[in-house]
């Protein structure tokens, strides 16, 4: 499995990306990480370039709806909506529902433990 | 019996007494407050002669919406205030670009031009309220929107008392709001610095940050070293840059998280200001003893918090705003128990102020100057954090030093490597959070959906929007292309760059133009993407 962390927006807080990043590595998986502030676009980009399995998308500014939607039509755009998208930050509770609803496979509001993150990603249950 | 640890890593003695102050010499080390090295406090009589200042982080929405909440805290007794600007504020993006979509208004208020810094700051008095403004990158800007504000009002300039951040190190370490690439941003930071030191003599025109450094992962001991790193940066630069250091150091604050540990926090600043003071007084020569001080906002600690049974946050808080007041706090902010759901509504903001006046009225904590002084664990365990520090500073030296260190993502990568040891830990139960991964039956609770959300409103970024529109109808722009040409002329040389910031910020340029303008000749930061070292 090989997997793009990825910091959309304009959101600068990248602890939680660094230590998912750094613990999926530790589980075996090929990670990449591509840094603050990226737009949608690019971040698509590199998923479709990277021959990524999934894209975590961290995001702690409140604007996850947007970002994630950007992101699942940008793959769609380019027949790539094999690439899976799960989403992590601060997420409220109601919102966990409608970044589901929009197609985001996994959802890891603040707080959720490290190794239950890890978990999912060899369980299969992203798929 | 079982292991104990400071989170600096140094193991904790189950009981300490008179041979654990062995090397400690009282009046060289230890002194009295209000006297150098300041480890028992800069003042005197600390909280007998005056009460830290209260200072709640807050901004949303338009400057209206944030103009009313600020008077709502203030009608409660909150003496000063600390602006949270939203993301493309912090970036100098206008409301109106592409980019700011969706952000518009929402982790904190948006400033596009002169007019919203009016709006933000209407019906109340510069010349006598104090004003944090939480910005870095665009910190020149902004503060000069606040100046001119503060002109406009008919403000006497040396009664104006403002706090712009302006610690563009940290946020390459952390927070992540940098711009321009490190050596015209260190430039910015010089310039406000500068120019406020002679035409702002109360402002603080830069407030050194541990604390974002610490939320995003590092230990107790690196904060202060990293912090004391930068500041030391900072007084360097201006003293190569020609000025005396009695000429700004008295005005130089910081400001520094306090969650955790109560004891090692406390710990952490009485050796935090008496290495400060040493430093200022020995390596940069100062002469004036408020150049020596170590005055810090500390609080915060919003990483601490958590979503499962929110409520405990309030008692987190609590504790931290006791740490706070040990530790010799001259101003204090404190997160909010919703904050790890959503931007906090107005009763969490009333609870954490409340939390901060029971602290000061009702426990008696503020009753005489540094309590826990001559505690043997507390002065034992001071040492041994500066040992510590200093370790961690001789570190960044062999990075380099601070600023090479940031450019090569050395430090940043060294933070990541810290958190996910404390995540490691917290998997393990090494470090409790009970709630979250100790006393919960089964497992955690869930996030508690019955916390009020804020709820962002499109509308609020379109009447943004619409404002931004009509003042820039409405303003000379053969006046604002002017000023914008001699900013960026004004960048290719060496002059300081507020007086050319002002005349743009006067027209009623955007912020996105100003910073484009000096962005055309800066260029912009390219990151040094790491996070293994």
């Amino acid at each position: 499995m090989k997997v793009l962390i990825a910091k959309p927006g304009l959101d600068g807080h990248d602890r939680g990306a660094k230590v998912v990043a750094q613990a999926l590595r530790d589980a075996g998986i090929e990670v990449v990480y591509t840094g603050l502030k990226r737009t949608p676009e690019e971040i698509v980009n590199e998923a479709v370039q990277e021959d990524v399995d999934v894209i975590g998308l961290s995001i702690l500014s409140g604007a996850h709806l947007l970002l994630a939607r950007r992101v699942l039509e940008g793959l769609r755009g380019q027949g790539a909506d094999d690439i899976r998208v799960v989403v992590g930050g601060i997420i409220p509770p109601a919102d966990v529902e409608e970044l589901t609803k929009l197609g985001v496979r996994r959802v890891f509001p603040m707080a959720t433990p490290l190794q239950e993150i890890v978990a999912a990603f060899k369980d299969g249950t992203i798929g | 019996m079982r292991d104990a640890k400071l989170h600096a890593g140094i193991p904790i003695e189950p009981v300490y007494g008179p041979g654990h102050l062995a090397g400690v010499d009282i009046e060289r080390d230890i002194g009295r407050p209000g006297e150098y090295p300041y480890t028992r406090g800069i003042h005197k009589h600390m909280y007998r002669d005056r009460l830290w200042t209260m200072r709640q982080y807050i901004g949303f929405g338009t400057p209206a919406e944030t103009n009313a909440r600020f008077k709502y805290l203030m009608a409660h007794g909150q003496d000063a205030l600390n602006v949270a600007f939203d993301l493309p504020t912090q970036l100098g993006l206008d409301s109106d670009d592409r980019r700011a979509e969706g952000e518009v208004g929402r982790v904190g208020m948006a400033i596009d031009t002169l007019a919203d810094m009016e709006e933000a700051f209407g019906g109340i008095p510069l010349d006598r309220v104090s004003v944090s403004l939480t910005i870095n990158s665009m910190a020149a800007p902004i503060t000069a929107m606040y100046y001119a504000v503060a002109e406009q009002q008919g403000a006497a300039a040396e009664k104006v008392v403002t706090t712009p951040q302006n610690d563009i190190l940290k946020e390459f370490v952390a927070r992540g709001t940098w711009v321009y690439p490190v050596d015209p941003s260190l430039r910015l930071v010089g310039d406000l610095i500068e120019y406020s030191a002679k035409h702002y003599p109360r402002s603080n025109p830069v407030s050194v940050c541990g604390y974002h450094i610490r939320e995003a992962g590092c230990t107790t001991a690196q904060e202060m070293a990293y912090g004391l790193a930068i500041a030391a940066a900072y007084i360097d630069m201006m003293i190569t840059r020609g000025m005396d250091v009695d000429d700004f150091a008295p005005r130089v604050s910081f400001n520094f998280t306090c969650w955790g540990k109560i004891f090692e926090e406390v710990a952490k600043f009485r050796a935090g200001r008496r290495l400060y003071a040493r430093m200022v007084r020995e390596r940069f020569g100062a002469r004036n003893p408020r150049s020596w001080m170590f005055r810090s906002l500390i609080g915060g600690g919003g990483s601490s918090f958590v979503p499962q049974e929110p409520e405990n946050n309030i008692v987190r808080g609590a504790y931290i705003a006791l740490a706070a007041a040990l530790s010799g706090a001259q101003t204090m902010a404190l997160p909010t128990y919703d904050e790890a759901y959503t931007i906090p509504s107005a009763k969490a903001q009333l609870i954490a102020l409340r939390t901060m006046q029971i602290c000061a009225e009702e426990s008696g904590v503020t009753d005489t100057a540094d309590p826990l002084g001559g505690s043997y664990y507390v002065e034992a365990i001071t040492t041994e954090m500066e040992r510590v520090i200093l370790e961690e500073i001789a570190q960044v030296d062999r990075m380099g030093g601070i600023v090479e260190a940031v450019k090569t993502g050395a430090i940043q990568a060294e933070v990541a490597r810290q958190a996910y040891l404390f995540e490691q830990k917290l998997a393990s139960g090494e470090i409790k959070k009970v709630g979250v991964n100790w006393y919960v039956g089964d497992r955690p609770a869930a996030a508690d959906p019955a916390v009020e959300l804020y709820r962002f409103d499109q509308t609020v970024a379109d009447a943004q929007v619409a404002k931004l529109a009509k003042v820039r109808a409405q303003r000379d722009n053969g006046a604002v292309a002017a000023a914008l040409r001699r900013l960026t002329d004004a960048a290719r040389g060496t002059a300081n760059l507020m007086p050319p910031i002002l005349e743009a910020v006067k027209a009623y340029a955007t912020l996105g133009e100003i910073a484009q303008a000096m962005k055309d000749v800066f260029g912009e930061h390219k990151e040094p993407v790491k996070f293994v070292r």
